[in-house]
């Protein structure tokens, strides 16, 4: 168990190493410049050039990843060009936030997506059943930013029951969360749908049922647990999802975390903090899937994690 | 049967049991009526197809839905029709009076849930019970189905148990709220001979301690002659045939029931023979082994082990020793039978003989040797090996058609196209007893046995010198089974090919053999004559499974509650593990029996 999370750990350590490459190429590649961004409309070439050459932007690539390398091995994230703030303060600060909103996002899916298709598999044929898949689809096909206009509009401005945008209450979180889950909860009630149809035809749920269980036990105790797992491992690459979503809803929404600080550095090219995000983004990703490694074991004990 | 029957617990009237198809409903069970006696067993007994399984899953209730459906008919258990109650009502019949067992233990435990998990929500099933009082209970069950050390199974799951284990575990959960009637379909259909007569005798002994019914559903006339008082036979849904085991046996009153017990290879039947038994009955084309060129196939000290990996840079931690130094010879037009349980090793020993799996030691196929060949040069062999493999639904491309599929060896091996191409084809089709017209045909449009015939024709395209035939009757009805062994000895009395024959059924082995290996753990235990084997076997190994061969002969007395559940031992040690010394003791004219030499 140890020696599987160790190698794990490891692995990221690499993943990370191509992230940071991979990104940074494409930061370099960029056609925008950074220190006419920081200078201003009006600066002189001089001082930009001057700038360029502080920010250590005029040496060739190779050099600056490097440079951008070392400091990472040492825990130092860089500073951030526009803001004159360490990058993992900013990050730090910021973090709490998007990590509540992705709590609330996960529990609305399982809420949602896991009724939705527990329901639609017990009715499965029927017109309960095509009306959930429906609405599913619908879940996995619209855009966040629209769903998150369509809820505010409705719930914020026309019938006032939460806040139009803001932090801090738990009214402020429901409508971001929502959003954001929206389209993982269309995922799951189908993944869930056609995961327990499959689980109900076993033979071991025949077993069960002649003992003469209820059903509700039967769906309970014996079916949900093997319909889950597939679920379980979805959620690790969920998280990847919802790093690309709160960019768009955190936006929508006002909401200050880390999507919002990355929204606005890549206006800017504040190339530290795009990193910086980026970097945390791959680490929750890899984190994520791991959590849903480590979990699946507990529930299944065929697993075993060498 | 107007007999003075006791009162019977369950009467069937009329069942009537459809399915729905694309092409409309079709019955299944068509009308079925019997009656089960207090305390008896009553064997429904057919091929596939035949309804009973059908008929076992609409006394529960447990048809799938909504497919399947009782059309007509009454179960009268205790003055109520059960197949008339709702659903609310029918579960409290479940369990309480009426438990079933199933055909597959693997798949009949949830992998997810503990054993005590399991047993404990099958014993309260109907209400709640104290925690230890359901402990107790379920300790108490599985000492009753003879299960060691019932205390760490609690905790275990279905995957840390062997399949006999298994169907240990779903009869106790069957018998955990008493029932008066047990149900069991095909119980013991997939487990080695062994352990299921380990399983036939424990469901005999519960059943003479408690004085429950029992419902027994099997193909095996066998295990039918072992277990049965009355005997039902079913053919295309409906009843056949009901008649006290005796009568069935002795004076069958259908023809169908005499096909039945005909296609059954009896044990023992061959006694005093020395060819199979095709070439016995055709004796005017008796093709004997041809020696003038050597044997086709040497087998010198062939291994194979599995390393399994763990740790932080995945390196072999243990080793599973699948085959241990076993040597063999098949000479031309001879059958080599590997017989053995399950985990024995003998599809492995089949599989490195195609290298399909790394092994160590020495092959070589008509001289040529196979060791270390890469893919291409293995190529020639491999038209001279071929494999049939013991799933004809899994072992087809559902997507190709038959003809194709017979055809791609010739293609793989450029060895025809075009028209010449399709004669082939026909001609293999006619071959196996197909119909040339069929060729354009998909998988899913032929039935198991016909399925068997296109891998045959497909193994044969290339006009292999051996064929490797893994299990390849085990998953076919018995009729159908002596049909496709009946084949493969008029091909060889033909061409004069040669068959590894690996196969876990004594009966089965006896009929085709011309020499017989048992193997045991990875292991060549005895080896000879088919009649050196079976008329004088020698190492216990071998006797033990002749003995627990179920045997169509109801006269025969029903062999005694073995009181001791046990499990092969495991072929996983650790890496440094040495297998004992073995050595082989001519018996005489070419006898081998296997010793552990003490170190």
């Amino acid at each position: 168990m140890l020696a599987y999370i160790a190698r794990r750990l490891i692995q990221t350590v690499l993943i990370l190493l191509g992230i940071s490459l991979v990104t940074f190429v494409l930061l370099y590649l960029v056609p925008a410049d950074p220190a006419r961004q920081i200078a201003g409309r009006s600066a002189t070439a001089a001082t930009v050039e001057n700038i360029r050459q502080q920010l250590g932007l005029n040496l060739p690539f190779h050099e600056q990843y490097l440079r951008y390398l070392s400091g990472l091995l040492n825990g130092d994230l860089g500073r951030s060009y526009l803001q004159r703030t360490e990058v993992s303060t900013l990050i730090a600060s910021r973090l709490p936030a998007s990590l509540l909103l992705m709590a609330g996002a996960i529990l609305c899916e399982l809420l949602f997506g896991l009724t939705m298709g527990v329901i639609a598999a017990l009715k499965r044929g029927t017109r309960t059943d095509d009306t959930l898949m429906i609405a599913s689809f619908i879940g996995v096909s619209a855009p966040q930013f629209v769903i998150g206009i369509l809820l505010l509009y409705v719930f914020a401005v026309q019938l006032g029951w939460f806040p139009i945008g803001g932090y801090g209450t738990f009214a402020h979180l429901v409508l971001p969360s929502i959003t954001l889950g929206f389209l993982g909860a269309g995922w799951y009630a189908r993944m869930m749908r056609s995961s327990l149809i499959d689980v109900l035809r076993q033979d071991y749920i025949r077993t069960a049922r002649a003992t003469g269980m209820s059903r509700t036990k039967v769906l309970l105790g014996h079916a949900l647990p093997n319909a889950i797992l597939p679920i379980i491992a979805m959620i690790g690459i969920d998280i990847g999802l919802f790093m690309s979503g709160i960019v768009v809803v955190e936006s929508v929404f006002g909401w200050p975390g880390i999507g919002q600080l990355a929204w606005q550095a890549i206006q800017r090219v504040d190339i530290p903090i795009i990193m910086g995000v980026t970097l945390v983004s791959a680490c929750a990703i890899v984190l994520g899937n791991l959590i849903a490694d480590l979990i699946t074991p507990l529930i299944d004990p065929r697993i075993k994690l060498r | 049967m107007t007999e003075q029957t006791p009162p019977s617990l369950l009467e069937v009237d009329g069942l009537t049991v459809q399915v729905a198809t694309p092409a409309g409903a079709q019955t299944v069970v068509d009308g079925l009526s019997f009656r089960l006696a207090r305390g008896k067993t009553l064997c429904i007994a057919g091929e596939s197809g035949s309804g009973k399984s059908m008929t076992a899953l609409s006394l529960m209730q447990l048809l799938p839905k909504p497919t399947a459906r009782v059309t007509a008919g009454t179960a009268r258990l205790a003055g109520r029709d059960i197949l008339a109650l709702p659903e609310a009502e029918m579960r409290r019949v479940r369990g309480r009076h009426i438990g079933m067992i199933f055909q597959e233990p693997m798949t009949s435990l949830n992998p997810v849930l503990s054993i005590g998990r399991q047993l404990g929500d099958a014993i309260i099933a109907h209400g709640a019970g104290s925690e230890k009082e359901t402990r107790r209970r379920a300790l108490e069950l599985l000492d009753q189905v003879q299960i060691p050390e019932p205390e760490r199974r609690l905790s275990q799951y279905p995957h840390e148990l062997s399949g006999g284990m298994r169907q240990r575990v779903v009869i106790a959960m069957a018998l955990a709220q008493n029932p008066e009637i047990l149900i069991a379909d095909e119980p013991t259909t997939a487990l080695d001979v062994t352990v299921q007569a380990q399983i036939l005798a424990l469901i005999r002994k519960l059943q003479a301690d408690r004085g429950i019914s029992v419902i027994l559903i099997t193909h095996d006339m066998g295990v039918v002659a072992e277990m049965a008082d009355d005997v039902l036979v079913m053919q295309h849904g409906r009843m056949v045939e009901r008649s006290p085991v005796d009568v069935i046996f002795s004076a069958p009153r259908e023809e169908y029931t005499r096909r039945l017990l005909a296609a059954v290879p009896r044990l023992g039947e061959m006694k005093g023979t020395l060819q199979p038994k095709r070439v016995l009955a055709r004796p005017a084309e008796a093709c004997p082994a041809r020696q003038e060129d050597g044997p086709l196939v040497e087998v010198e000290n062939l291994t194979v082990r599995f390393d399994i990996k763990g740790g932080i840079l995945q390196r072999a931690v243990r080793r599973v020793h699948a085959v241990e130094g076993i040597y063999f010879t098949i000479r031309r037009g001879e059958t080599l039978s590997l017989v053995g349980e399950s985990g024995c090793g003998k599809s492995t020993t089949g599989k490195a003989l195609l290298n399909l799996i790394p092994w160590q030691g020495n092959i070589r196929v008509a001289g040529r040797s196979t060791k270390g060949l890469r893919p291409t040069a293995m190529r020639p062999i491999l038209r001279d090996v071929q494999m049939i493999f013991q799933d004809p639904y899994a072992s087809l491309d559902p997507r190709m058609r038959v003809g194709d599929l017979v055809a791609e060896p010739l293609v793989i091996h450029g060895l025809a196209k075009g028209s010449e191409l399709t004669d082939r084809v026909a001609y293999l089709f006619r071959r196996v007893g197909l119909s040339p017209e069929q060729m354009r045909r998909y998988p899913h449009e032929f039935s198991g046995g016909q399925r068997q015939r296109i891998c045959i024709a497909r193994a044969l395209s290339l006009s292999p010198k051996l064929i490797v035939a893994d299990e390849s009757v085990a998953a076919l009805d018995v009729s159908i089974q002596a049909q496709v062994l009946d084949l493969l000895q008029d091909i060889q009395d033909e061409t004069g090919i040669s068959y590894l024959f690996i196969s876990h059924d004594m009966a089965v082995v006896e009929q085709i053999s011309h020499r017989v290996a048992v193997m045991y753990m990875g292991r060549f235990v005895e080896m000879g004559t088919r009649a050196q084997i079976f008329e004088n076997p020698q190492h216990p190994y071998t006797r033990k499974l002749m003995q627990a061969v179920p045997v169509a002969d109801p006269s025969r007395p029903r062999r005694a509650f073995v009181e001791k559940a046990e499990d092969l031992p495991s072929p996983i040690h650790p890496l440094g593990y040495v297998p004992p010394r073995q050595e082989a003791r001519d018996i005489g004219g070419g006898h081998l029996v296997w010793e552990t030499l003490r170190a």
